[in-house]
């Protein structure tokens, strides 16, 4: 079964460019959008109240933590009054990027699925929204941008997501060939599938979804903040930049001590991410002789760090040996971190050209503030999570994977219960045919004929 | 009515008399049109060339379907069914599945009957030399004693027998069915007006004789008693019932096979037909599962007054006398006499792709293809393509509306759609598991789901409707009561305790006592107050209706709720000559199946495996832009 077309289901995702901007627009459209963004809204009026192209002003409240996210105005749109036809709900929050995830996570917890690319324009296009010239460039626009993400699964094939995803959907067609086998086979002397033995099978692949749902890494980014690990000589103005970057946002959360002496920990809030800087003691001292006993603390401040951040006085001499030195300290503990040079003390600057020509290193000033905005900047991109099929652990970090991590786990437990009910395998069948189908959706996969085939293979099947 | 010499035109001919083509022209003359039945013999009509056994697990929901639209299968099954099973019962409603053993002689006796008897439908003995097409348009057929016989439809239902070779061992003969000489000359016919064939296989088991069984020494299996019949016509079955007897092959048995593999047509290559792999040859089983030292075989007597046992699980084409060696070997039957041995039979048939949602051909309009020429096994898959393409011939000749069961509505929809849009290089047979509306698609509700259609058709009597519909009534009505009635503890408490179910402390409704895992719509009624509900529950079908409806209420409401999500794409429909190439956006082998497959709709297009999502949107797309697709309403 394809999934594009549940013309009736509710759709949510970021309206607005991926990336950097004051303001991101969520949109909602289907039969459920007015009650799904009403499960996060609180403002004055209700959407399934408001009249049709009207702006209301109010928060966003995880339902269930009751925790406030952002302060957002929501525009309805009254079908057939709206870009797709259907309603639809327009959230605008601040905070750029992950805000917004946030919120989405919440809509997709509250009736609404992750929109397919171009499903807007589809459904825009399908209910007579476009001209025929607009709905030409909507396939070319559906072709390529599937094209991408084919690509992207193609890639993914060689990685262990795939790999762990197709794991579990041959245990679920496992299961599922031995409840059919049953169903359909009953008649040739095969013995039947044990209740419990089955039970035990989907709550343990239950529990390995769940943990690689766990790990996606934007829920990881939204709950724990990311980790910089700030390197520099005591004089390179660490200290300042933080409180560059702290007075800028007035957004400070803590000032905790690190657990040792030397490393102190900062949290600052940037374009609704939380980032965490740990100033190093490891290049204290003196450029010449690098102590044995600071580079191991530098050394375990960078593996725990998602970013490194190199900040280096722009107004001091440097040698071609520095530099050298630096580049080689980031090669050897950075490793597929993305390390940022950072040049600080633009408005007093002189030395050698070594680390002003330096590719991709940043100027900045902590006094005019040269430069700051650029560097929130990019922090928050590099912060923006790829997925990476070389990274050691296993990661999720497409939104619609989770979903369909999660979805696929809801049907295994819906199909456990049924089992340990006493429902026939007919009925657990079911869910379990879903399961394998949302799985399929992250590799691919979906082909209604696994089943027999797999009975075929490996069960002794006769009239 | 049995003829010598045809008219020279028929409204509908139907070639070949098995399950299809008594299905087929009983339904087309039925429906008005003069309809003329060719078989090679009239007395071979309604023969069951393998297993005496009408319906198993799916089957059993085809002849109930078959029988909601007015087809006769159940009906003969019932008339001189011997044994007769639920199978399943232990397991979820879905997939409770009638079967029955039938008399063999009195099956193909019965069936004649009903075919010769009926008016509008001439029989002839003979057999199809030449289609006479004119363009794309069947004319009608040339036959092999000479008779040219116009016609506006044609149902061609020729079995196992287009090009039949049948192989025991080493040997080899012509032949469609045992006795029986094959057809030839049709395959070459129709691939000269471009349609594409392929070759299968099937076998069938060496039959033994009764009297030499000790049966004493193997496992007796009783019929249901009473038992239930296929038929929604019938009340009950009065025939006498019979016992079949169950033993097992061993490890000796396996041996003695085995020193016959390097003369079996099947290892040595000589048959080049694909098997199914659901129904392998003893051989098969021996040599692909090694590692099981013992296979069931039933014994099946094939009537009141035959020696004839049909040894089921032991289908080979293995040289004669390992046969025999072999069934010698296993509990029983150590002095059993061999009446005749198995073999295995390749055919023609050509890939159905090729065919419309109503069977009829794409290549020749007119022309419809129904059973194994099809492609698939079995006499109930056959049967159920007889009755739709003996529909579609009629309706095509009276300019009506095509008839089409949807794979929502029952399992005559998923054959055919599984048919067409999925290229199976094996016998196709029906699997309660190909369903993916498996717990709306139930045997005991097929006349739920389609006996007003066959009303419409003109194929089912107005009082089946009558009755239909004071079922439903008091489905709907005893529904209505058990939800809206609360009961006191002290009235259910007791009941709930004796079937082991906690008792309830204040009020509840009836509905939800029900929904309990061991309280049935049985234990309801002695509770419940009311003469007109307890009247309705006392009566099976009306009771097992509203106990399916209630206890499964959530499962059944998400597989409407999937129905309609898929429904809507159904409505998409996509003009015939399509040409995908003109399409650059789909992908190239999107564009591959779909220009082979043509589908009928966007919902059929999104079914064909190899044709991704994208493709599907692209395609729904330029249709509309091109202004050919009409769009239903998708916001609603």
């Amino acid at each position: 079964m394809h999934p594009t077309h549940h013309t009736r289901e509710t759709i949510a995702a970021v309206a607005t460019a991926v990336g950097i901007g004051g303001i991101a627009v969520i949109r909602i459209s289907g039969e459920h959008a007015l009650s799904a963004a009403d499960a996060l809204f609180r403002g004055t009026t209700r959407a399934k109240d408001a009249a049709s192209h009207t702006v209301h002003y109010g928060t966003v409240v995880d339902p269930v933590s009751r925790e406030t996210i952002d302060t957002v105005l929501v525009t309805v749109f009254r079908d057939p009054h709206s870009f797709t036809g259907e309603d639809v709900v327009e959230i605008s929050c601040h905070g750029g990027y992950f805000v917004a995830q946030r919120i989405l996570v919440l809509l997709y917890n509250n009736g609404a699925r992750p929109a397919q690319p171009g499903e807007f324009t589809l459904r825009a296009f399908l209910n007579g929204k476009l001209d025929l010239a607009q709905a030409e460039a909507v396939a070319d626009i559906i072709s390529s941008t599937t094209e991408k993400s084919h690509k992207a699964s193609v890639d993914l094939l060689t990685g262990k997501l795939s790999s762990a995803v197709r794991a579990l959907r041959q245990e679920i067609l496992d299961i599922c060939s031995l409840l059919e086998l049953e169903l359909d086979f009953s008649q040739e002397g095969i013995e039947l599938a044990d209740r419990r033995s089955v039970v035990t099978k989907l709550n343990a692949i239950q529990q390995s979804i769940t943990s690689l749902s766990d790990s996606y890494q934007e829920g990881r980014v939204i709950r724990e903040g990311i980790k910089v690990a700030l390197v520099g000589r005591p004089n390179a103005g660490k200290s300042s930049l933080l409180n560059a970057l702290l007075k800028e946002e007035r957004a400070i959360v803590s000032d905790i001590p690190g657990t040792t002496r030397d490393t102190i920990e900062e949290r600052v809030v940037l374009e609704g991410i939380e980032f965490i800087f740990h100033d190093t003691a490891g290049l204290r001292e003196s450029s010449d002789s690098i102590e044995i006993e600071g580079m191991k603390r530098t050394s375990k401040a960078i593996a725990g760090a998602d970013v490194v951040l190199f900040l280096i006085d722009g107004s001091a001499e440097h040698s071609a040996a520095d530099h050298l030195r630096y580049k080689e300290i980031a090669d050897t503990y950075a490793g597929s971190k993305r390390p940022l040079w950072v040049l600080n003390k633009y408005d007093i600057r002189h030395g050698s050209e070594t680390f002003r020509t330096m590719e991709n290193a940043l100027w900045i000033s902590c006094k005019t503030p040269h430069g700051l905005a650029e560097l929130k900047q990019e922090l928050v991109r590099i912060s923006i999570p790829t997925h990476d099929p070389a990274s050691s652990s296993l990661t999720i970090t497409n939104i619609r994977h989770k979903d369909a991590l999660e979805r696929a786990r809801v049907s295994i437990s819906t199909a456990a219960e049924a089992i340990e009910g006493g429902l026939g395998g007919d009925f657990a069948a079911v869910d379990l045919r879903a399961a394998m189908n949302y799985l399929g959706e992250i590799i691919g996969l979906t082909t209604p004929d696994d089943i027999l085939n797999n009975i075929f293979s490996n069960f002794c099947i006769g009239k | 009515m049995l003829i010598s010499r045809p008219g020279t035109y028929y409204d509908v001919i139907v070639v070949g008399g098995g399950h299809a083509g008594i299905e087929a022209s009983l339904a087309a003359a039925r429906m008005g049109c003069s309809t003329l039945l060719i078989s090679l013999k009239a007395n071979a009509i309604g023969r069951m060339s393998c297993n005496p056994a009408i319906g198993g697990t799916a089957k059993g929901h085809l002849v109930r379907e078959i029988d909601a639209l007015g087809g006769e299968m159940g009906k003969i099954a019932d008339a001189t069914g011997i044994q007769f099973k639920m199978l399943n019962t232990s397991k979820g409603p879905a997939v409770w599945s009638p079967r029955c053993q039938s008399d063999r002689e009195w099956y193909s006796r019965d069936a004649q009957e009903r075919v010769l008897g009926q008016t509008n439908l001439d029989v002839l003995e003979d057999s199809v030399a030449d289609v006479l097409t004119e363009g794309n348009m069947l004319k009608g057929i040339r036959t092999f004693l000479g008779h040219e016989i116009r016609c506006r439809s044609m149902v061609l239902c020729a079995g196992t027998f287009l090009n039949g070779l049948m192989h025991t061992g080493e040997k080899h003969r012509s032949g469609g069915r045992f006795g029986e000489a094959p057809a030839r000359g049709v395959t070459e016919s129709l691939k000269e007006l471009g349609f594409t064939s392929g070759r299968l296989k099937t076998g069938t088991p060496p039959r033994i004789d009764l009297s030499t069984i000790d049966l004493a020494r193997t496992e007796r299996q009783d019929s249901d008693d009473p038992p239930i019949p296929f038929s929604f016509h019938n009340e009950r079955i009065t025939n006498r019932l019979v016992p079949m007897y169950l033993t097992y092959t061993n490890p000796a048995t396996h041996k003695i096979l085995e020193k016959g593999f390097d003369r079996s047509p099947m290892f040595t290559g000589k048959i080049k037909g694909v098997g199914p792999r659901y129904c392998p040859s003893i051989e098969d089983k021996v040599f692909r599962f090694a590692e099981r030292d013992r296979h069931q075989i039933f014994l099946e007597p094939e009537g009141y007054d035959t020696n004839v046992v049909y040894v089921n699980g032991f289908s080979t084409s293995l040289p004669e006398e390992i046969q025999y060696e072999g069934i010698r070997s296993i509990v029983g039957l150590e002095h059993a006499a061999m009446i005749r041995p198995g073999y295995a039979v390749e055919y023609d048939f050509f890939p159905p792709h090729q065919l419309h949602h109503t069977l009829e051909t794409k290549l020749i309009s007119g022309l419809f293809f129904a059973g194994q020429i099809n492609g698939t096994s079995g006499y109930e898959e056959a049967a159920g393509q007889g009755l739709i393409a003996g529909i579609n011939a009629a309706l095509k000749v009276q300019n009506k509306k095509p008839f089409i069961v949807q794979r929502s509505e029952g399992y005559l929809g998923v054959m055919v759609d599984d048919l067409i849009n999925k290229s199976t290089d094996e016998p196709y047979r029906m699997f309660t598991s190909r369903a993916e509306y498996r717990l709306l698609l139930r045997q005991d509700n097929a006349d739920r789901r389609l006996m007003r259609a066959g009303y419409e058709l003109g194929l089912i009597a107005k009082e089946m409707i009558e009755q239909l519909d004071e079922k439903e009534r008091k489905v709907e009505e005893t529904l209505q009561y058990l939800h809206s009635t609360s009961i006191a503890p002290a009235a259910i408490n007791p009941l709930l305790e004796k079937k082991n179910e906690s008792p309830i402390a204040e009020n509840d409704d009836l509905a939800r006592m029900l929904r309990r895992t061991n309280i049935t719509a049985e234990d309801i009624a002695t509770v419940v107050t009311d003469a007109t509900i307890k009247a309705n529950l006392s009566q099976r079908d009306v009771r097992e209706q509203v106990e399916i409806d209630a206890k499964y209420a959530g499962y059944i409401q998400r597989q409407n709720e999937q129905i309609q999500r898929f429904a809507k794409l159904e409505e998409y429909l996509i003009p015939e000559h399509f040409d995908y190439t003109r399409i650059t956006s789909l992908s190239t082998e999107g564009k591959e199946k779909l220009h082979r497959i043509r589908p009928r709709s966007i919902g059929q297009a999104s079914r064909i495996a190899g044709v991704t999502n994208s493709d599907v949107s692209v395609l729904t797309i330029y249709l509309k832009t091109s202004g050919v697709l009409k769009t239903p309403d998708v916001s609603r």
